[in-house]
């Protein structure tokens, strides 16, 4: 299996210094997972381009959801789980113990699965972030950026008028829409999802996959998915992992039409998964 | 079930219906509406069972309430043109021989100590008490001669509200006689005698005289008591539930402390009686120094917190079990935006676990109004007459009151029970009320 993963890894970094203007962001190496005694991830080097969409792939249980996970640290809320190597966002290793997680999430949001706004109002929903961050210095200021942010998600249109209303009163898509207002309203500069369109339907999913492709221009996005028709049209880049380890790494296009792995191959054409 | 496979999707395939099998499938079906129909009757017969038991309850309690909630007075004449009574005076005076004097006005030809004797029995000790309480809140009385309304003694009160039991039996086997029936009746016929509402029931504190007897003290003792239960159990056990809940490690150590808190709200209610006896009342001696023991004896202060301690497994195991039923998904929402922990859960955890905390804090409260045998234990079942004035005066609470009453002798102590009962019950039924209400207003959808 090293033997497949090497060639991978081994040209990105050959040609980490050659690759211009494209900038990794996100660098993990030899990243282990366990929960309990369990492996879960069993080092993972990756390299993650700023402002481009990277789609992580790979059966259930591979363990790409966990590793999206580590990137902004949410594995700490579980208590058996233990992570071990290096992740590092703009050269500073996040495992560091002088990081300050709390900040480490403000810089790296995540959207969810499931749509989970506060039961609160979809102002509030917003504007819960900045607040408890101190980013906005007045109320106008609050009301500039909750504003700011339901534009940037595509939603500001549909709720302008409603912003008292609660944010679970959405349908699917508006809610997920909002989660993904209410995680750039912190402004990070890195976006997780996990499987953002999952629950959502296909219409719905369409305007979020939209959406995606838009905040590119700004913020650096890794995508966990189900659906590899979703991965080929949201990103540029795709990571295939299989069992708790990377197979095969590279732009979305060489994978998706020309995989180097026998196993990415016999996934993407529906054997395994 | 007993059916082999093939012949059942045999009969899906339908081009030539197997008889056999429809029929057994048939068979099969009735027998299940047929259980269920059996459960359904068996369920219906249970509710039924049980609201039947709660109007026998209700029925014997409120039957025999509702005569204590009146009281039959007599209007005599009092003469308070007496030498020795001034304005200065009146609170320290004995207004016995006043009320003595009225009462033989009112009853003449009664001769013979006997007879007096008897005719003073259907007058309440406590008249002359009732009296100067009412020329002290109306002192122009004084100096002059008027018709007073005085309470009447209980079992001329019994006899009047027909509670007496069957007098016709000799005179010698009932508690009031053949005289005094017949001075009851002549003053009712001259219609001096009035049946009022029992207002001393409810101001009065406790008294061995059944028509001087009140509950205001015991629900005043039952007030205080309560309110230092809640003062502690309330921050204590949310607090403790949001820590165990939220930010302790899942190890061996917090599942013992769980497993002992569940345990603790399993233990008997006399043994914390027992812990409060020897801990707060009696101190632990360690031979060089003694832990505790600096509690007043049967003051509220250490009714309160032996409940506390009783009611504190209640309040944890509810309230932990309203923060672990809000959706991991609002916490991960919170901490994914950068909250941190302490954040989250203020935020976001406890505004929806709420309406769950405050519903078993409640419901614990009210079992530790209802509660009895710890507080037997560390004396508040002394009897006081006095209304507590502080946390640390005696004191007696509402299901003790109702345990000593039910033990008194005097028939007329039977309907105080029951009206005790019934206030207790009320306050029962309105904290309750109250707890589903919070629930209805404060739950959330997510």
């Amino acid at each position: 299996m090293d033997a497949m993963v090497q060639p991978m890894t081994a040209t990105a970094t050959q040609t980490e210094t050659e690759t211009e203007t494209e900038t990794v962001k996100i660098r993990s190496r030899d990243v282990h997972v366990f929960y309990g005694d369990n492996e879960a991830i069993k080092g993972v080097d990756l390299d993650i381009k700023e402002k481009q969409v990277t789609a992580l792939i790979g059966p259930s249980g591979c363990g790409k959801s966990t590793f999206l996970r580590c990137i902004n640290r949410m594995n700490d809320t579980i208590d058996v789980c233990r992570v071990t190597g290096k992740i590092e966002i703009d050269g500073q290793d996040i495992y560091q113990p002088d990081v300050n997680v709390v900040d480490l999430r403000a810089d790296v949001g995540m959207v969810f699965q499931k749509p989970n706004p506060f039961p609160k109002s979809i102002f509030e929903n917003v504007a819960y972030g900045p607040r408890i961050h101190g980013l906005a210095k007045n109320k106008n200021d609050m009301a500039g950026i909750v504003e700011k942010s339901l534009k940037r998600a595509g939603l500001w249109e549909e709720v302008k008028d409603r912003l008292d209303e609660p944010g679970t009163g959405l349908s699917g898509g508006q809610q997920q829409r909002l989660c993904i207002a209410r995680a750039i309203a912190v402004s990070p500069s890195v976006i997780l999802m996990d499987e953002p369109c999952s629950a959502l339907d296909p219409i719905a999913t369409a305007i979020v996959e939209e959406l995606i492709d838009e905040l590119r221009q700004r913020f650096t996005i890794v995508i966990v998915t189900h659906s590899m028709q979703q991965a080929a049209r949201v990103s540029q880049e795709t990571a295939f992992f299989h069992l708790g380890d990377i197979v095969e790494t590279g732009f979305t296009d060489d994978i998706f039409t020309n995989p180097k792995d026998p196993r990415t191959e016999s996934y993407i054409s529906g054997k395994i998964g | 079930m007993t059916e082999p496979a093939p012949q059942v999707t045999g009969s899906h395939v339908a081009t030539t219906p197997d008889k056999k099998v429809d029929e057994a499938r048939r068979a099969r079906t009735a027998r299940r509406y047929a259980a269920e129909r059996r459960f359904e009757y068996m369920g219906l017969a249970a509710v039924m069972s049980a609201g039947a038991f709660l109007v026998i309850l209700l029925w014997t309690i409120v039957g025999n309430a509702i005569p204590a909630l009146t009281y039959n007075y007599v209007s005599l004449p009092i003469n308070l043109e007496v030498d020795d009574l001034t304005q200065t005076n009146a609170i320290e005076y004995d207004f016995r021989k006043i009320v003595r004097a009225g009462l033989t006005e009112a009853v003449p030809n009664v001769s013979g100590r006997r007879e007096t004797r008897k005719l003073r029995r259907i007058i309440s000790s406590g008249a002359a008490i009732e009296l100067r309480s009412e020329v002290a809140s109306d002192p122009s009385l004084i100096g002059k001669k008027s018709d007073i309304w005085l309470p009447l003694s209980d079992t001329a009160d019994l006899y009047l509200k027909n509670l007496m039991g069957d007098i016709t039996r000799p005179e010698s086997q009932r508690k009031i006689s053949d005289s005094e029936i017949g001075w009851i009746d002549d003053l009712k016929g001259q219609g001096k005698i009035e049946t009022r509402f029992n207002s001393i029931f409810f101001t009065h504190g406790a008294s061995r005289e059944p028509e001087m007897a009140g509950i205001w003290g015991a629900v005043v003792g039952s007030f205080l008591t309560l309110l230092v239960t809640l003062v502690l159990s309330v921050p204590i056990g949310v607090a403790a539930a949001i820590y165990l809940e939220e930010f302790a490690p899942k190890n061996r150590i917090t599942d013992i402390i769980e497993i002992n808190i569940n345990n603790l709200a399993a233990v008997p209610s006399i043994v914390f009686g027992l812990l409060g006896l020897s801990f707060f009342l009696a101190g632990v001696n360690l031979g060089w120094f003694t832990i505790g023991g600096f509690f007043p004896r049967s003051a509220a202060i250490t009714g309160g917190t032996v409940l506390a301690l009783m009611t504190l497994p209640t309040v944890i195991i509810a309230s932990r079990a309203s923060i672990k039923s809000v959706p991991p998904s609002i916490r991960e929402a919170a901490l994914g935006i950068g909250a941190s922990k302490v954040q989250a859960t203020f935020h976001h955890v406890l505004p929806l676990a709420m309406p769950g905390i405050l519903t078993g804090t409640i419901i614990g409260m009210a079992g530790a109004l209802g509660e009895t045998a710890p507080l037997l234990l560390i004396g508040m079942v002394a009897f006081i007459v006095d209304i507590p004035g502080g946390l640390t005066e005696p004191a007696t609470v509402l299901p003790v009151q109702i345990y000593m009453w039910a033990d008194f002798p005097e028939t007329a102590f039977r309907q105080k029970t029951a009206a005790a009962i019934m206030i207790l019950l009320a306050f029962l039924i309105c904290m309750n009320a109250f707890a589903v209400w919070l629930r209805n207003k404060f739950e959330r959808r997510w």
